[in-house]
């Protein structure tokens, strides 16, 4: 965990605020004066009195974490202003959907070669068709979808609160900045 | 023309003038999109970010943005959509990890599949290797080789 040592060296966001950087400063364990850029950013998308509010509503142990992710998107804002870290998700989305759909191909054509594989494997029965007499067994792609761990052989993204309005569009824009042409 | 002030002046408690920023983005119908995006961002910083972009289409997409990154700070206050971008990539890792042995799997049943008629070739060929030398005396001026290549044809 970064720390500044207060007493000599404000932190970034005091020397930022411009303000005595005091002992027991809430952001002097986070933003550490070799790192301006971090507060400034997180400054100018979450503001100073937000950033100190949620923080403190968190357990120290957990804040380190949070003004990572809050720097995190403090700069994906920054370099995207319109879709911010949002563009990203959409992104990872349709990769997510696409290696699906791949997944599924293969699985089907997995099934293909297993199920051309069966009737050499069985012995020869005696009635007129080798295929008429087999006897019912489960489908392969119930095997399959149990392997992948989901029955109905589709992955959601866990986590995920809200549907994307940008995921709504069939497009196959793979771009990563999540451009305005994803609406 | 919207009448009335819009969710974020009747937020703040103020007019609502006619170029108000927030106006088209944050109507008085969701008061709660307003209050959201304020708690994390706070109003001032979203009026900057509105203003310096160019075009109502994509201040649209931003205030669309923003208030799905208040959303997911709201519910995940440690981690807001960075825990989501996360979880992305290990399911995005997790389901290359299934492709590649799908495709191993497939790569083994395709060999399995073309074995069979290789050996086929196999034993052809062998029945040749084992022609009898007393068939070729027989045959006379032919060697075995000949007679090989001969059989083939």
């Amino acid at each position: 965990m970064a720390s500044s040592s207060s007493y000599n060296s404000p932190c970034a966001a005091c020397k930022f605020l411009r303000r005595k950087c005091m002992p027991g400063c809430i952001f002097a364990p986070y933003f550490p004066p070799e790192e301006p850029q971090k507060f400034a950013n997180v400054h100018k998308i979450f503001g100073a009195s937000n950033v100190t509010k949620l923080l403190n509503e968190l357990p120290p142990h957990q804040r380190e974490d949070a003004v990572n992710s809050l720097a995190y998107e403090a700069e994906a804002r920054v370099r995207d202003p319109v879709y911010g870290c949002v563009g990203a998700i959409s992104f990872l989305q349709r990769q997510v959907q696409r290696l699906q759909k791949e997944l599924d191909a293969a699985n089907s054509d997995l099934i293909h070669y297993a199920c051309s594989e069966i009737p050499t494997a069985l012995p020869a029965p005696p009635g007129p068709s080798s295929i008429q007499s087999m006897a019912p067994r489960q489908r392969p792609i119930d095997h399959y979808n149990r392997r992948m761990g989901n029955e109905e052989g589709y992955y959601e993204a866990p986590g995920v609160p809200y549907n994307l309005p940008w995921n709504d569009n069939p497009s196959g824009d793979n771009n990563a900045g999540g451009g305005a042409s994803n609406m | 023309m919207i009448s009335g002030r819009c969710a974020a002046c009747k937020y703040l408690r103020r007019r609502c003038p006619s170029d108000c920023i927030f106006s088209s983005y944050f109507p008085s119908s969701n008061p709660q999109r307003f209050a959201c995006v304020h708690r994390i961002h706070g109003a001032c910083n979203v009026a900057k970010m509105l203003q310096q972009l160019p075009a109502a289409h994509l201040r649209a997409e931003a205030a669309n943005s923003l208030y799905y990154e208040a959303q997911c700070r709201t519910q995940d206050p440690v981690y807001g959509c960075v825990g989501i971008i996360s979880s992305l990539h290990q399911q995005i890792h997790s389901v290359e990890s299934q492709l590649a042995k799908t495709k191993a799997e497939i790569a083994v049943l395709e060999s399995l599949a073309l074995e069979p008629a290789q050996i086929q070739e196999n034993g052809v060929e062998a029945s040749f290797y084992n022609f009898s030398p007393e068939q070729d005396k027989a045959a006379g001026h032919f060697n075995h080789s000949t007679n090989i290549s001969y059989h083939f044809m």
